[in-house]
């Protein structure tokens, strides 16, 4: 951050008020560190365990299975064989943290050309279905240029449905919010339609099974914990990992990050200074979408192969990719620890839940209350200036001059 | 754009001479080039379904040649589909043709309009007071299950209209709170509110049904209308109370808002707050109250979808898919006004009832079709037909001084 840090206090309350989403968030990002996230993940998870005991529930036990369904128990007796309920329930942890973090990246790259991007859920369908089509087309390649084809092809494919939000910005000045919302639900049909019954990706052996083809083994991601076949974890978490430095360094490092930061913080201003604003909202949100569509890739190359019609109308990742990006302040550290919660919290409440105290049908929804909640909590930034304020006020207090302006909540 | 009041001041020469009137006029006949196709009428060959649509498109480019560009090329395109949809009419069967357009396409364009007009006049609330309401989704969602669980532990249907209302409302208030008090960026807030509704709704359905609702419930009735004669009778003749309640919302939200003092008070906290509250108006006030009223009337829509005719007593998880979407965009695509909404709700809705019928063509071409809401928001959001003009302060967080 090159910003000056002195000026943050001066008039919070008008910043917050008046500021563009991308002002108002890195002023909360800069306000109160690492604290605020986390009291806002315990204070989410205290009102989840308050629903949990009010339906007769024991909420310690029950975050107690969910732990260990998240296979975090790892932790007390490591092994690196997936041999153990524990380690492969991480494996499948980190293998759902891989996709949130791409799609949480979705989210925070727009968030940082102070635009929000609701359609990861669009563009990582747009991913899995471009990553399906290539991946059981050109059968009988060699396995990498299968693997990139199909990457790049998602990729790209997931840039250009963000891109269609982010040119109808630019050019006609259609929110963002709006046209990324109808452009999930018309990549949700489409997704339907195509892998449905009759439809031209649906699978052609068994006819009346609404679910695609198999993608050819030479597009199958290779496994680096536990054995392929039994959802091991692929390298797709890897380049998830990669895609978080890329994050960082295009964010940080690059031009193209200080013009889109530019934007973010004000439009206005950037214009003024010579930034080509309609340029950067639309290479904000194709870049946005490319990392959304990457998470189909990796999602349908590494360990789903083929996805049906049901499948579509259930998939949540590119939703809780809104509550990750928002917990991680947008941050690429952020993201990733955030991802390491959800993921955990999505897998250690289906699959990985055994439990005689909550049913995994109940423990699902906990997750999605939580997630609700966490992204209220950080919504409303107010609160978290309002403690940044009086801790300030608190330090000031020795010399007399205390700050003029009360805050007015 | 010149105002109603103005139009009507001018003589009707003057209007007719309006590049515009030719415009929708050209739009209409686009609209008639496919109707001509259909029953009742049904022509059979594609020859007066091609002529009309020529007149349509020749209007069309006199339109976008006096300088309404935009709406001439909209009957341009509207020609072109008309000509486009009669050609296939006439080369489908006459019995599925038959079967497509009966009297109960009628009724169900109603039906499934009926959630979407109480989204929509729900939103028009919130929004016209400043505060937008992305929440819409999850607030119906709490009405449809709530209204469920009131029904069946109150024993009628009454019951769980209030109880699914009152948890529309609770939602809302949560919402208002954070949004108006905290001062919460709006969109995060609702995109909260969505994600804790699909949240509570499943974790009780789980905790109080164990995921499926066995017994039968108290429904919303029907309103039965005899002796309309067939047309009429099959497709107004058994609606639904709730839906004939949601025809009232939209002449009633009309009166409030554009012509009673609170109606003026409620736009000016949304397109000017500071003034509204110069002049003593309480902008928090107003706004609680609108954003609440919204989660109360989205509500109902949601009790229409699980104890109204379609869910007939029943409750899914995420059973709104997206109609609370499909209600903001009918909002939008309606302008802010209430009449523009409902005659968007009508047509969302009778895209819904034709995607429903046309399973009998294939279930492909009725997937693709549920589609069409989206793609026409889309485009009105993007101001190809028209721009639309939100209200100035809408969405914007007012700080008192």
């Amino acid at each position: 951050m090159t910003e000056p840090k002195k000026d943050i206090v001066e008039s919070p309350e008008q910043a917050a008020s008046t500021g563009t989403l991308a002002a108002r968030l890195s002023l909360s990002q800069r306000a109160g560190g690492v604290a605020v996230p986390v009291a806002t993940v315990m204070l989410a998870f205290l009102i989840g365990g308050l629903v949990v005991l009010a339906t007769g529930h024991n909420p310690l036990d029950a975050y107690h299975d969910i732990f260990d369904g998240a296979g975090l128990n790892w932790i007390f007796h490591p092994t690196t064989s997936t041999q153990t309920t524990a380690a492969y329930n991480l494996s499948q942890t980190l293998l759902q943290s891989a996709t949130l973090i791409l799609t949480g990246l979705a989210v925070a790259f727009a968030f940082r050309c102070g635009m929000f991007n609701i359609g990861g859920q669009g563009q990582y369908f747009v991913g899995l279905i471009v990553a399906n089509w290539l991946g059981v087309s050109f059968s009988g390649m060699s396995p990498l240029p299968h693997i990139l084809i199909a990457i790049i092809g998602a990729t790209l494919a997931g840039a250009a449905w963000a891109g269609i939000a982010g040119v109808l910005k630019a050019t006609t000045g259609a929110h963002e919010v709006i046209s990324t919302i109808m452009l999930n639900y018309i990549a949700l049909y489409t997704a339907t339609w195509l892998f449905g019954d009759g439809g031209p990706l649906q699978n052609s052996t068994q006819p009346t099974v609404p679910v695609s083809n198999p993608i050819a083994s030479s597009a199958q991601l290779p496994v680096i914990w536990g054995t392929i076949g039994f959802q091991g974890l692929d390298i797709g978490f890897l380049i998830a990992i990669a895609a978080l430095v890329v994050f960082w360094a295009l964010i940080n490092r690059t031009t193209l990050g200080y013009e889109v930061r530019a934007v973010g913080f004000n439009p206005e201003a950037a214009a003024y200074g010579g930034i080509n604003v309609k340029k950067n909202l639309v290479r904000a949100m194709a870049i946005s979408g490319a990392f959304a569509g990457l998470a189909g890739a990796i999602d349908m190359l590494g360990y789903l192969y083929q996805y049906g019609s049901l499948d579509v109308a259930v998939s949540q990742v590119g939703f809780i990719g809104i509550a990750v990006a928002l917990l991680g302040r947008n941050t690429a550290l952020g993201v990733f620890l955030g991802s390491l919660i959800f993921g955990g919290l999505i897998y250690g409440t289906t699959q990985g839940l055994s439990s005689n105290v909550i049913q995994p049908e109940l423990a699902t929804n906990l997750t999605y209350i939580i997630q609700g909640l966490v992204v209220l909590f950080i919504g409303a930034d107010i609160l978290i200036l309002y403690v940044w304020n009086s801790r300030k006020r608190l330090r000031r207090q020795s010399p007399p001059q205390a700050p003029a302006k009360a805050a007015v909540y | 754009m010149s105002t109603w009041s103005q139009r009507l001041d001018n003589p009707v020469s003057d209007r007719l001479r309006d590049p515009a009137s030719t415009g929708y006029l050209a739009i209409g006949l686009g609209a008639f080039a496919a109707f001509l196709a259909i029953p009742p009428i049904e022509a059979r060959s594609p020859t007066w379904p091609i002529a009309v649509g020529i007149v349509a498109i020749a209007l069309g480019i006199w339109t976008a040649t006096r300088g309404r560009r935009r709406l001439g090329w909209g009957a341009v395109v509207g020609g072109l589909l008309g000509i486009g949809l009669g050609i296939l009419a006439t080369k489908s069967g006459t019995s599925n043709l038959e079967l497509v357009f009966d009297t109960t396409l009628l009724a169900q364009t109603f039906g499934f309009a009926t959630p979407l007009v109480f989204g929509a006049i729900a939103g028009m609330f919130s929004e016209r007071s400043g505060v937008v309401n992305i929440g819409l989704e999850g607030m119906m969602l709490m009405g449809a299950f709530w209204g469920v669980y009131g029904a069946d532990k109150g024993g009628s249907w009454v019951v769980g209209l209030l109880v699914g209302m009152a948890s529309g409302g609770l939602l809302a208030l949560v919402y208002a709170y954070f949004a108006i008090h905290l001062r919460a960026d709006q969109i995060v807030g609702g995109t909260a509110v969505n994600f804790l509704a699909y949240g509570i709704t499943g974790y009780f359905f789980q905790q109080f049904y164990n995921g499926q609702i066995t017994g039968q419930v108290s429904t919303v009735p029907n309103l039965h209308i005899p002796g309309l004669g067939n047309f009429l009778e099959g497709s107004i003749g058994d609606l639904s109370w709730l839906t004939w309640a949601s025809f009232a919302l939209v002449i009633v939200a009309y009166v409030v808002l554009f012509k009673t003092p609170i109606g003026l008070r409620i736009r000016a906290c949304g397109e000017h707050p500071r003034a509204a509250d110069t002049v003593g108006i309480n902008v928090y006030a107003i706004r609680y109250a609108c954003v609440i009223l919204s989660g109360l009337l989205v509500a109902v829509g949601g009790v229409y979808l699980s104890l109204g005719p379609q869910g007939n007593g029943t409750f899914i998880n995420n059973m709104t898919n997206g109609r609370g979407f499909i209600a903001l965009a009918a909002m939008i695509f309606g302008n802010w006004r209430p009449a523009g909404a409902f005659a968007a709700a009508l047509l969302f809705g009778f895209s819904s009832a034709l995607a429903l019928k046309l399973q009998v063509y294939s279930s492909q071409a009725s997937t693709l079709f549920a589609v069409l809401p989206y793609v026409l928001t889309l485009v009105a959001v993007a101001g190809v037909i028209g721009r639309t003009v939100a209200p100035a302060a809408d969405g914007k967080p007012y700080a008192k001084q």
